[in-house]
């Protein structure tokens, strides 16, 4: 079952990511690229991480996918299509020779007993990770606590960053 | 057949390699920042997959912290990125990435 889950799942996030590169109309694209995000999340559920599947739907597909679509729809571009440009077939030599390498690698590395870990295999039924997640965030001694506020002001730092570079500078 | 870590880590490595190339390959600036969105999802499920076969008791999950700061950047990212090529966009009309030169010498 988690298999099936998973091929069906694999298959359409890269039909969709090629899409995203390949399509000519860009908010197609864009719409193809919110699935592949689903998508995702749906791995993310196989890999029996409840809490990031969440997340990513409501970060990626929700916000980041409404975002982009924004961005499309201001800077109007529209007809311009989803061109490539002169670096078309190195920077294809490039990322096959990168998938080459990385498949080459995951392949000839010994896993040992990882890859077929039993624990890791059979998908625990009714536990969610929500609350193991706060406590390896928050956890006095071995928690994120100092890297969570500092994504905080990184977040405060990129809302400002956001504000300052497309208010009107006219209107000043 | 069952799933083992190779698969999530080859179906990363295949996500990574297309966002790789439309990054390289395209000249849309906000189908550029798509892409790098697209490869960032791919680590993030090779952190996850790492996580949950390396180690399993659900105990210790310190892989879904690194993929929740990794999502934390890339929204910061997506909104600093998409505010610039709108600021691009106002001054020379156009988002293609061969057009924005200013700062050639």
């Amino acid at each position: 079952m988690i298999e099936l889950a998973f091929w069906v799942l694999a298959l359409i996030m890269v039909g969709a990511a090629m899409a995203v590169v390949l399509l000519r109309n860009i908010f197609r694209a864009a719409l193809l690229l919110v699935l592949c995000f689903f998508t995702v999340a749906g791995i993310y559920i196989t890999l029996n991480a409840d809490f990031l599947a969440a997340v990513q739907v409501l970060i990626y597909a929700g916000a980041i996918g409404i975002l982009l679509i924004f961005a499309i729809m201001l800077t109007r571009d529209l007809h311009e299509g989803n061109p490539f440009n002169r670096l078309k077939v190195p920077a294809l030599v490039i990322s096959l020779l990168v998938l080459t390498t990385m498949i080459g690698v995951i392949v000839g590395t010994d896993w040992g007993g990882i890859s077929s870990n039993p624990q890791a295999v059979e998908m625990p039924v009714d536990e969610s990770t929500t609350s193991y997640v706060a406590t390896a965030l928050f956890d006095q001694d071995k928690g994120f606590v100092l890297p969570f506020e500092i994504a905080s002001v990184l977040l405060l730092a990129a809302l400002i960053g956001a504000v300052v570079l497309v208010q009107d500078r006219d209107r000043r | 057949m069952h799933l083992g870590i190779e698969h999530y880590l080859i179906l990363s490595a295949v996500m990574f390699s297309i966002g790789l190339y439309g990054a390289l390959a395209k000249r849309n600036a906000v189908v550029i920042l798509m892409c790098i969105e697209i490869m960032l999802n791919a680590v993030n499920i090779a952190i996850v997959a790492f996580s949950r076969y390396v180690v399993p008791d659900v105990v210790l999950l310190t892989g879904h912290v690194f993929a929740i700061f990794v999502m934390t950047v890339a929204a910061a990212e997506a909104a600093v990125g998409l505010a610039i090529i709108i600021s691009i966009y106002r001054s020379r009309q156009s988002v293609d990435v061969e057009q924005a030169d200013l700062m050639k010498g």
